[in-house]
Order: structure tokens, then sequence, then C-alpha cells
């Protein structure tokens, strides 16, 4: 096959993605504080309450977004590990480690806001049910690929088993997107499909929607901002990251 | 694609692979084990075991929520469309527990297949409505039936 596999060598370059993303993540960062502050304000304090459940459903604009987040970012730290071992790629191994704290702190905030929720409504705060339980081993999960990064003396090798752990647990992804459907379980099923219309009112459903696209940008400024410090530590001998502090000590100077 | 990197991606694949070949097997194992609850049809047709903690939910039958005025204590039916099943339970019922709702009760069967639970939880469903939509789809709904039971 002929395919030109530039492109992908030169996005894999620590230096290109430092420098790339110094250029728009003012921008994502500015979206992300309005989608999030104009989601939360719409969806606490303007959506309708809930007929059954009056204010306590207001934790849905916290609760959906985190697990969305939880389960998308979970492929992406798959498929950045999968990149890893496959092509070598220094970068994608660090988006992967640094996709296990965020990822892990999600699926804590969903599994928490869900605990919070339960109370009130199911009446209690914990159920082992096929849905909750799931979620908590993306929890622990997560916190193994973290603790595999601390485990081994060696770079190589402690990427190496986080990206076959990470990989091994993508079938829990699925598992938990389905359990509902597949047993009975406390939980209720999906409010929001790709398939179907949301069953829930518009003006409910209008400000989720926000959210979980601000979750998203979050995501995403979080994702590269940690991905950059990463750079830095890694790359701290180089003469370009060298560069980048004379430059940063010079201004600094200068501004006194 | 280089070859060495060909024969990385097919073990990264065999990695998924044989991963999601095995929990698909420990899921098809687990089957009716990892359900959170019992049907009442379940129950009444002994598919539950008797004098063991278990849970069962159905849909509170409406004008069965029978309240003991000296005690906590409350006795209800749950129903799956095809079988009734008792509950017994003393204590305090959570905010969401109504008729026509679905709640899911945990505890022992008696002698009498009726469920002597110690936990009562209410079941929500994934519908959110504003209480004004929720009126108006109630009055639309009992207007229709009425509609019906006069053409009858």
């Amino acid at each position: 096959m002929n395919w030109n596999w530039n492109w992908f060598y030169r996005m894999g370059s620590p230096r290109w993605f430092y420098e790339s993303t110094s250029r728009w993540l003012p921008w994502l960062g500015a979206l992300t504080v309005l989608l999030l502050a104009s989601g939360l304000v719409w969806g606490l304090a303007f959506a309708p309450q809930d007929a059954k459940q009056g204010n306590s459903f207001r934790i849905i604009y916290l609760h959906v977004p985190a697990s969305f987040l939880a389960l998308a970012g979970y492929f992406l730290m798959a498929a950045a590990g999968a990149i890893g071992l496959i092509w070598k790629m220094k970068l994608s191994y660090m988006v992967m480690k640094c996709a296990a704290p965020l990822g892990a702190v999600l699926t804590f905030l969903a599994l928490f806001t869900g605990a919070v929720w339960g109370k009130p409504t199911w009446g209690s705060y914990w159920v082992w049910d096929a849905r909750v339980t799931s979620m908590l081993i993306l929890l622990f999960l997560y916190m193994g690929v973290l603790a595999l990064q601390y485990a081994f003396d060696s770079k190589d090798v402690a990427n190496k088993a986080s990206a076959i752990l990470a990989l091994v647990g993508t079938v829990n992804i699925p598992i938990i997107y389905k359990s509902v459907d597949w047993w009975f379980t406390l939980h209720q099923p999906a409010t929001i499909s790709f398939t179907e219309a949301p069953s829930m009112h518009p003006d409910m459903f209008q400000p989720l929607l926000v959210m979980i696209l601000g979750f998203y940008c979050f995501y995403a400024v979080a994702l590269i901002l940690s991905v950059r410090v990463e750079i830095l530590s890694r790359e701290r001998k180089t003469s370009w990251v060298r560069g980048l502090v004379k430059q940063a000590t010079h201004k600094n100077l200068g501004a006194e | 694609m280089h070859p060495l990197r060909k024969q990385r991606l097919q073990i990264v694949v065999m990695i998924v692979a044989a991963s999601a070949i095995a929990s698909g097997l420990i899921i098809y194992m687990l089957g009716q084990n990892a359900n959170y609850f019992y049907t009442p049809s379940q129950v009444m047709s002994g598919e539950a075991p008797a004098d063991v903690f278990i849970r069962a939910g159905g849909m509170v039958v409406e004008g069965s929520v029978r309240r003991d005025p000296n005690s906590l204590a409350v006795d209800f039916d749950v129903t799956d469309g095809t079988a009734v099943l008792g509950i017994r339970y003393t204590g305090i019922l959570p905010d969401l527990f109504a008729e026509n709702e679905a709640a899911i009760a945990a505890g022992r069967l008696d002698q009498n297949r009726v469920l002597q639970a110690s936990e009562v939880l209410a079941k929500h469903d994934e519908k959110y409505t504003p209480p004004e939509v929720a009126e108006s789809m109630n009055a639309a709904y009992k207007a229709k039936q009425k509609r019906k039971a006069e053409k009858l």
C-alpha cells in the first residue's frame, strides 16, 4: 500500500504538538468556560424541574457529561496505547499516561454524583447492579493503568504494560453502555441514544447537550495541558525547550 | 505499512479480540445471575429460591398499598404484567415510591410466597418531563380513555 505516513509522523513529534497547541489552546479554553458556565446556569436555574423527581434530577447535568467523558476518554486512552505499541510513538504514550488520571477523576465524579442522586431517588447511595458495578470496574482499570506507569523503573516497560491493560479493558466500555439493556438493573436505561429522540423534554435536553459539549472541550483542554507539561519535563534537555525557558525568563525580567 | 508494525498491529488486535471473547464467555456464563432482581413471574414460577435473600421488583399495583395505622408496616403488590407478587415491608419508603411506579424489594420469601422485605428501593425511568407537561399529558390520556369508554 502506498500510503503517505508523513503527516502521521509529524503529528507524533512532541515539539510540533507543543507549538501548535500553544496557538489555539486559549480559544479552546474560552469556549470551554463559555459552554460550561452557560450550560450550568441554564440547567441548574432555568430548566424546568422534573414532574416526579423535582429539583434533584438537576444533578443529571453533571452526572451524564462526566459519565460520557469517562467512557469516551477510555477509548482515547486505549487508542493512544495501541498507537504507542505499534508505532513506538513517544507522544502517544504521553497522551495515554495523561488520560489515565483524568479519566479516573471523571469516573469518580460519575460514581459520586450517582450516589448523591441515588439516595433521594432510589433510596440508596450504592447498589451492586450491573451498571454501577461495571462503572466501578472502569475506575479500577483507570487506576491500574496509572499504577502500572509507576510500577516499573523502565519507562518503556511501564508504557507497554499500561497500554496492554488499557487495551484489555476496552471490552468493559460496551458492557457499561449496554448493561442496562442486557440485565435487570436498578439504573434506568439511557435517556439519550444515537438512533432515537431523547426521552427528555427539549427544555431539559438542550442544556444537557451544552454541558456534554462543554465537558468534551474541558476534557480536551485538561488533556492537552497535562500532555504539554509531560512534554516539557521529558524534553527538558533538548535545545527547543531550553530556548523556551530562556525566552520566558527574559520576558519575566523585562516585565520587572 | 512496515512489516514489523503490521505484526504489532496484529498483536494489538489479538489482545482486544481475546479479552472480548473471554468477557463474552463470562457474561454468557453469568447470564441471569447478573440480574439485580427477579420479576414477579420468575418468583411465582419458582425460579427464585425460597429462604434465601433475593431482590424482586416490578410495577406497584394501583390500589394495592395498605399501610398499618399503628406501625410503619406496609403491604403492597408488584407486577410485571403477567404475575403479581405480594411484598411486606416495615420502614420508611423512598420518596419516589408510588403506585404505578417501579419498585425493587430485597428480602426473603415466606411460605405464602410473600416477600418479607428488609429494604425497598424506587426505580425511576429514563424519561424526564416538566410538571406542566406531565399534567397535560395525563389529562389528554384520561380524556382519551374516557372517549374510548363512551364509545363502548
